[in-house]
């Protein structure tokens, strides 16, 4: 951490405020929202006590879409996991595989070869780039709903992200769930001429990118919805775990890529993206910016990838060939959204011992009930969206 | 009134009681053509997937509310009274105006007094 | 009876029929309109160009269950949305579509007009407080705090035409806009911003984005119809575009000279104009994000309203000085 200036505020919001001391009369209205709700990014539930408009205090529940991941994979071989990791955070899976082989390839002690990592760094980028753009779209879609001009920016974005799994389509065969990581290396190699179709959709997604700024930062109802919304200071963050884009929109100048380089970030400059104020419009703004990085970096990086093997693992006939030293590992990488960690905890079988998923969007909803206070239910909404949460990380 | 007086205003009741007949007789068509399937689940309000909220969806709300409402009576009936002197305006002339713009400049006290008061910022 | 009476009986049979097919064909378009500009082809299965759209949605709903939720006030669940169609339907008997096709000019007939589109409120609310939901009952004080503080500035900017006509007749008021200029031609300077204040407030009233905070279905699901299945819920969905055509109808009578037009009978240009206002709607709302409900209440009390009694005195100052 470099630099950290704290955002001013007056008071923090008790997040334990006893209602019944607080409204003995019971005039307050009560209202779940969710989990089956337009806005609450799947299946989400926050219980709003309402006085009027006016949110006074939240509660968020998580769970809804627990699926036991954390447990399935102690019953999986290590190749295994990886198919099963991808739907956690299923807006951006690249860097959900490559969390996850990374602790395995630490915890083996094996080096990945020089082009894998070029070639992590760069799916990184473009899984970056996706997920911000469909950020983008669903914010929208909360601001302005799905019968109006929210549904118009979702997608537009959404146009835009097909060209990026349009690409990645091309390297892995699917669209969504690559399984294309593996450990020690990569799964598939770049086909020929793949290169010339990433600057060719990077020419046509960067202009865009300006488009979507002025229609965003520079449009009045934007701002009027965002501005001093969901104020965070960069104590509290910090406090609650927060990382990636919300804690960057609340002046920290934190971000893995630069601070702790892993894949190939070590051999490029990452300008990270910061905001002042910690609101909706500082998220927003942040992300925006990433997006810029994030083509100049993939552009940066796409014609230089070195050449090589793309796995340095030792080829296996069966998946419970692969066996993990006796051992404990931590590795963490920066996703779109913070710091996304896997600790694993080996006993030298087959199988992981534990295998921990530390997700970026769980401490980022943490927030919710010291920012949502004092707002209207619109404001709660506007402040969901702008969090990016995506449910599948957060209950796994 | 004199029958003629009332005339203009037939077609006017033929339109509404069109318009209400018809949406009566649809919401009534789709009760009769709809299957009928009730089930406990079914008719539980929605509120978001999830069960019903304890507290009554008509319990006392918040007063800004009630200030609108105040704040449109005052504005709205005093808005009326100035049709029947817009209409006549052009024989009444300059009288007329000064005696409007005396009207129109206490409306606008009134609306910087609430204003000032603070009943128009809905974000406190 | 007399042959006044009788044509006046037949334009409001008629008037309701065109204006029932011409909400199915704006639903149609709209959809259209709306895939256009988000890179889509909108319907296209049903009917050639998907015109039959509309009628397969209005056979699909026809074939709903209908639903009234537990402990609602099942009276008033049942009674409103006839009512909104009723509302939003009535408006359109006043309107001149050209000087003889119209079911009933009246002499009020501004006020009319403001008066059942002021009603429209009412089966919106009963809406939300007969529901028994908690969203329902949101939006139903969304929709009243919204409608009736609109209902402030849209009495002040269809004020002006009136002054500058000296006439609360429809009729009246686009013959004067024939002989001299359209309102928002001359003068201008009061026309055209009298013109956008009731436009803006006739698209809250209609409940339109970026006004539509009472529906705002990522906040509140449906807003008041959450609770409403099959045709009940296709009367609200109707009322609301009923609502718009009839709002743009008057818009275009009231400021853009009705009928008056060159070359081609004044139905044309009214239908026009009409058509023209319908689609700038339509534009704004799938361009725009939504307000936030307390920013919608300052634009009107705090804008609008001090700039339509600013327009009332512009528009007196300019009939006394220049009659």
């Amino acid at each position: 951490m470099t630099a950290l200036q704290t955002v001013q505020i007056t008071r923090r919001v008790d997040p334990h405020l006893s209602i019944d001391r607080y409204d003995p009369e019971g005039e307050l209205m009560l209202l779940h929202f969710g989990p089956q709700h337009p806005s609450t990014h799947g299946v989400f539930r926050m219980d709003l006590y309402l006085d009027g408009e006016k949110v006074v205090k939240v509660i968020p529940h998580v769970g809804y879409l627990h699926r036991a991941v954390e447990k399935l994979c102690e019953t999986l071989a290590y190749v295994q996991i990886t198919p099963i990791v991808d739907k956690n955070d299923y807006v951006a899976p690249m860097t959900n595989e490559q969390a996850l082989n990374m602790a395995f390839e630490a915890a083996l002690k094996l080096e990945v070869p020089r082009r894998a990592r070029w070639m992590r760094t760069l799916f990184a980028e473009l899984q970056r780039i996706a997920s911000h753009l469909l950020w983008l779209g669903t914010f929208a879609l909360d601001l302005g709903g799905a019968l109006g001009g929210g549904s118009t920016v979702f997608i537009h974005c959404f146009r835009e992200r097909e060209l990026v799994l349009d690409l990645f389509e091309e390297v892995t065969g699917a669209r969504f769930h690559y399984n294309t990581h593996t450990i020690g290396g990569n799964r598939h190699d770049l086909p020929a001429g793949w290169s010339a179709k990433v600057h060719a959709a990077l020419d046509v997604i960067g202009p865009r990118l300006d488009e979507y700024e002025a229609m965003t930062l520079e449009n009045r109802i934007f701002l009027d919805r965002t501005v001093g919304v969901g104020k965070l200071d960069a104590e509290l963050a910090l406090e609650l775990g927060i990382t990636g884009p919300i804690l960057r929109a609340c002046g920290v100048d934190h971000d893995l890529r630069r601070d702790a380089p892993f894949h190939a970030y070590d051999e490029v400059k990452v300008n990270v993206v910061t905001a002042q104020g910690g609101d909706c419009l500082a998220r927003a703004q942040v992300r925006l910016g990433e997006m810029r990085e994030s083509v100049r970096l993939v552009r940066q990086m796409v014609d230089g990838v070195p050449e090589g093997s793309i796995n340095s693992g030792k080829p296996v006939k069966l998946p419970v060939q692969t066996k993990i030293p006796p051992g404990q590992v931590y590795v963490a990488i920066e996703t779109p959204r913070g710091e996304l960690g896997t600790y694993l905890v080996s006993d030298g079988t087959q199988f992981p011992y534990r295998l921990k998923i530390r997700p970026p969007s769980l401490h980022a909803l943490s927030a919710l009930p010291y920012i949502v206070p004092g707002g209207t239910v619109s404001d709660a909404v506007a402040i969901l969206g702008s969090l990016d949460p995506i449910m599948g990380e957060v209950d796994r | 009134m004199t029958p003629d007086a009332l005339a203009p205003y037939l077609p006017l009741l033929a339109v509404l009681v069109l318009a209400g007949g018809l949406g009566a007789i649809v919401s009534v068509m789709s009760a009769l053509l709809g299957p009928k399937r009730p089930s406990a689940v079914k008719s539980t309000i929605f509120e978001a997937g999830s069960e019903p909220s304890p507290g009554s969806a008509r319990q006392r709300f918040a007063v800004k509310f009630y200030v609108v409402a105040l704040l449109f009576i005052v504005f709205d009936i005093e808005t009326v009274f100035l049709y029947p002197w817009a209409v006549n305006f052009k024989a009444l002339g300059w009288f007329g105006y000064g005696e409007m713009a005396v009207f129109a400049v206490t409306l606008v006290i009134g609306l910087a007094y609430v204003w000032k008061k603070g009943a128009l910022d809905w974000e406190s | 009876m007399s042959d006044g009476l009788l044509h006046g009986v037949v334009y409001s049979v008629l008037i309701v029929s065109v204006v029932l097919t011409a909400t199915a064909m704006a639903l149609w378009f709209e959809r259209k309109f709306a895939a256009r500009m988000q890179t889509r082809l909108g319907p296209t299965i049903v009917g050639p160009i998907g015109l039959l759209q509309p009628v397969a949605d209005l056979l699909k709903l026809l074939q709903k269950e209908d639903i009234v939720p537990d402990n609602a006030d099942a009276a008033i669940f049942n009674l409103v949305p006839p009512l909104a169609a009723l509302a939003a339907l009535g408006a359109a008997a006043v309107v001149p579509f050209s000087p003889s096709v119209v079911a009933s000019d009246l002499d009020v007939g501004v006020l009319y007009v403001l008066a059942i589109g002021a009603v429209t409120v009412l089966p919106i609310f009963g809406a939300g407080w007969s529901s028994n939901n908690k969203l329902a009952l949101l939006g139903g004080m969304r929709a009243v705090a919204q409608s009736i503080s609109y209902e402030v500035p849209l009495l002040l900017s269809a004020m002006v035409p009136v002054i500058l006509s000296g006439s609360l007749r429809l009729g009246t008021i686009v013959q004067m806009q024939a002989d001299h200029h359209w309102f928002v031609v001359w003068p201008f300077f009061i026309g055209l911003p009298a013109f956008g204040i009731f436009m803006l407030a006739m698209l809250a009233e209609a409940n339109r984005i970026p006004f539509d905070i009472p529906e705002a279905e990522s906040e509140l699901v449906a807003g008041v119809t959450t609770e409403y299945t099959g045709m009940k819920f296709a009367l609200f969905y109707m009322a609301e575009y009923v609502h718009t055509i009839v709002a743009s109808a008057v818009g275009a009578a009231l400021f853009l000279g009705g009928w008056d037009g060159p070359f081609f009978p004044g139905l044309h240009w009214m239908v026009l104009k009409t058509l023209l206002l319908f689609t700038a709607v339509y534009w704004v709302r799938w361009s725009l994000l939504r307000f936030r409900s307390d920013q919608l209440m300052g634009l009107c009390w705090k804008w609008l309203v001090p700039m339509g009694v600013l327009l009332v005195g512009a528009a007196a100052t300019w009939v006394v000085v220049f009659p």
